[in-house]
């Protein structure tokens, strides 16, 4: 049972960094780049929430929008990385995971733009929102990351 | 309280990774965007700003309207007026069609400081509603029965004319003479001849003449100019430009208005010079299908591409012209074509040379249009060194044999599938190496056209420009130095198509080469199959 506890950890942990890796370089680069906008993706929204989406995208909320999304990319990236308030990370993570599912939801009936395969209600965005979920419930942060030495330190204060 | 190696190890396991991850992130992106400045600090372009004409002050300028048809409301509207009828219609539109935003960008244009003071239309129907959507109590408005009624009557600062073809210069000719001045639609004239009399009527007139090209407020086409101007493309040998369109409107069978009829209609006015033929409801709401009224796809469309070219290029009028096509997808008793092939020969044009001085020289530009299949072939200028796509945004491609990017494709920095600039004026910066979305986006007609955030109509500002020149004199973009260009070409592709010969121009005697036994305008103006079968006249 422990050996499978284990081997549940290192998954996990792997899963976690993984899924920091993906989200902060998607932050970087948005970061870097002053000209990036989430202007075409929103503007082009579909399904049931286009009027949300699009509602975004006036001159007064799109930099608002811009700025929250490259914070909240990151702010899943180095909790997921460091291992550390990743119960945190993965909330904002399946947050904004859910606005990018809702605003290009892979309905039928409703045109696919630029994706790179064929689905059907699944996409990779709810996929990776549910692998959010895992990380969720089963922080790895004491097994491998910052956290360990959070509550490392928290144990040796008290057996001292 | 100690850490062991194991524990730091442990702990700070994933700070590597996070320094990684964002190294690469940030090395990718400053690289890339390196790159792309490298690329757009050599090819130096000036994206165009909206242009800026002084205001219309002082007394509204009193305009008189004739011709209220389709185009004449368009044309209105831009002048800030819009029948309640129009109205209702895109208010239903709208909410349809949530992306239709016509009401909400004309509510949203700037006012202009005109008055419209008449109205001169031959049709009873559009004279009425003209006047019952616009005509107030404070400023009644006068239904004139003949332009010359209008334009004589004092009472006119300046006419918009947007009647068929073959009123075009003679309308304009008489509003010049009494120094009213003009606004009228492509093309400028009907024939040869009237090109030569509306050019010296401009010339000794005080009043101001402007030719509807509105595309010549396009800022994209601007700043086309200055890409050519700096030798971005190298020498162009080639443009492509099309027309495709592939349904009833675009194939000029417009709808027969119900209270169509001899009482209702000046029939004889609406003749003028044409030949006399008894009323006839299909030739007076369909006549742009007809030599006698209209010029076919030559006046018709390849005017907005050629007048769209030399508004770039400053090319003129071409050396010779030659054309071929026929009446091949809508044989309704038309008698101008619906396919037709133009091809114009500028042998001593140039967009400036890359290479050894005196090899390249000279272009052709190719028109092609049906009106049978609706496929959008872009417009395209090819030059030695790169390709650019002309429409409202720009895109420009090297070209894999170039002699000015040599170096850099050699060195990877171009490529030659790839743009190396690509023009918007909705977004707000020119975007050098486009990715797949933003072409996409692009493509999709998302990018509007903004100045300042607001989507404008480039009628309008086409129609401000004419007017504020009225007011504070200048220049307009398109006056009788263009008009009498593109009249001119167009009348030589129609004049090669029915004769089925190239046509040729002299520079120096500013005249067509005659050809023997044959009268020019004669031939324009010859409707071969007069004769309408009745069961094709709606």
């Amino acid at each position: 049972m422990d050996q499978n506890q284990n081997k549940l950890k290192v998954s996990v942990t792997l899963l976690r960094i993984l899924i920091g890796w993906h989200f902060l370089f998607e932050g970087i680069v948005k970061l870097y780049n002053p000209e990036w906008t989430s202007f075409g993706y929103l503007a082009t929204a579909q399904g049931p929430f286009k009027w949300f989406f699009t509602m975004l995208v006036g001159d007064a909320t799109i930099g608002w929008v811009d700025s929250l999304n490259i914070i909240a990319l990151m702010v899943v990236g180095i909790t997921f990385t460091l291992g550390i308030f990743e119960k945190v990370g993965a909330f904002v993570g399946m947050g904004l995971l859910a606005l990018y599912f809702f605003a290009h939801p892979p309905f039928p009936g409703l045109t696919q733009l630029n994706v790179e395969g064929s689905y059907w209600f699944v996409n990779k965005n709810l996929i990776e929102l549910v692998a959010c979920l895992v990380i969720y419930q089963l922080p790895t942060g004491q097994y491998f990351g910052l956290d360990y030495l959070r509550k490392n330190r928290l144990t040796k204060m008290q057996e001292q | 309280m100690k850490w062991t190696r194991r524990d730091l190890l442990i702990g700070l396991g994933g700070l590597p990774i996070l320094g990684a991850v964002w190294w690469a992130g940030a090395a990718n992106t400053v690289g890339t965007r390196r790159k792309r400045s490298e690329i757009l600090e050599q090819l130096n372009i000036t994206p165009s700003l909206p242009p800026a004409v002084p205001g219309i002050g002082g007394e509204p300028v009193r305009v008189g309207i004739i011709g209220f048809g389709i185009r004449g409301e368009q044309l209105c509207r831009a002048l800030g007026f819009a029948t309640g009828t129009w109205k209702e219609e895109m208010r239903l539109a709208a909410q349809e069609d949530p992306d239709n935003h016509a009401l909400e960008d004309f509510m949203g244009q700037e006012k202009l400081n005109v008055k419209l003071v008449g109205i001169c239309d031959v049709f009873d129907v559009r004279a009425q509603s003209f006047i019952d959507s616009f005509s107030t109590p404070e400023n009644p408005i006068k239904r004139y029965t003949t332009y010359k009624d209008m334009i004589g009557s004092g009472d006119v600062d300046a006419v918009v004319i947007a009647t068929p073809d073959h009123w075009h210069a003679p309308i304009s000719i008489e509003a010049l003479n009494h120094n009213v001045h003009v606004y009228v639609e492509k093309p400028m004239t009907h024939t040869v001849g009237e090109t030569y009399l509306l050019r010296d009527a401009a010339k000794n007139s005080k009043a101001v003449l402007a030719v509807g090209h509105q595309h010549r407020q396009t800022l994209s086409f601007s700043t086309a100019r200055d890409i050519v101007e700096k030798g971005t493309l190298g020498h162009v040998s080639l443009i492509q430009t099309n027309t495709n369109r592939n349904d009833d409107n675009g194939a000029w069978n417009y709808d027969i208005h119900e209270k169509a009829s001899p009482e209702t209609i000046d029939w004889e006015q609406f003749l003028g010079s044409a030949p006399k033929v008894p009323f006839n409801k299909n030739h007076f709401f369909r006549w742009r299908k007809w030599w006698a009224y209209g010029s076919g796809l030559s006046g018709d469309l390849l005017t907005h591409d050629y007048d769209r070219l030399n508004c770039v290029l400053n090319m003129g009028i071409p050396s010779s012209v030659s054309a071929s096509g026929g009446i091949y997808t809508h044989n309704d008793g038309r008698n101008v074509p619906d396919v037709i092939q133009v091809n114009m020969e500028f042998p001593d044009y140039s967009t400036g040379s890359s290479q050894a001085k005196g090899k390249e020289k000279g272009m052709t530009f190719c028109y092609s249009a049906t009106l049978g299949n609706g496929f959008n072939r872009p417009t395209i200028l090819m030059g030695h060194d790169a390709t650019m796509e002309l429409g409202n945004k720009l895109t420009i491609w090297p070209d894999g044999a170039s002699t000015r990017y040599a170096e850099m494709i050699e060195a990877g920095k171009m490529n030659p599938g790839v743009p190396i600039y690509q023009y918007n004026p909705a977004a707000n910066v020119p975007d050098a190496i486009s990715s797949a979305t933003s072409q996409y986006f692009a493509d999709k007609g998302l990018m509007w056209t903004y100045i300042d955030g607001v989507r404008v109509d480039s009628t309008f500002l086409h129609m401000r420009e004419w007017l504020s020149v009225i007011k504070n004199g200048g220049k307009v973009s398109c006056g009788i130095k263009e008009g009498f260009e593109e009249a001119i070409s167009a009348h030589m592709a129609g004049l090669s198509w029915k004769l089925g010969r190239k046509i040729e121009w002299d520079p120096n005697t500013e005249m067509l080469k005659p050809i023997e036994g044959i009268d020019f305008d004669q031939v324009l103006l010859a409707n071969d199959n007069w004769d309408v079968k009745p069961e094709m006249v709606g």
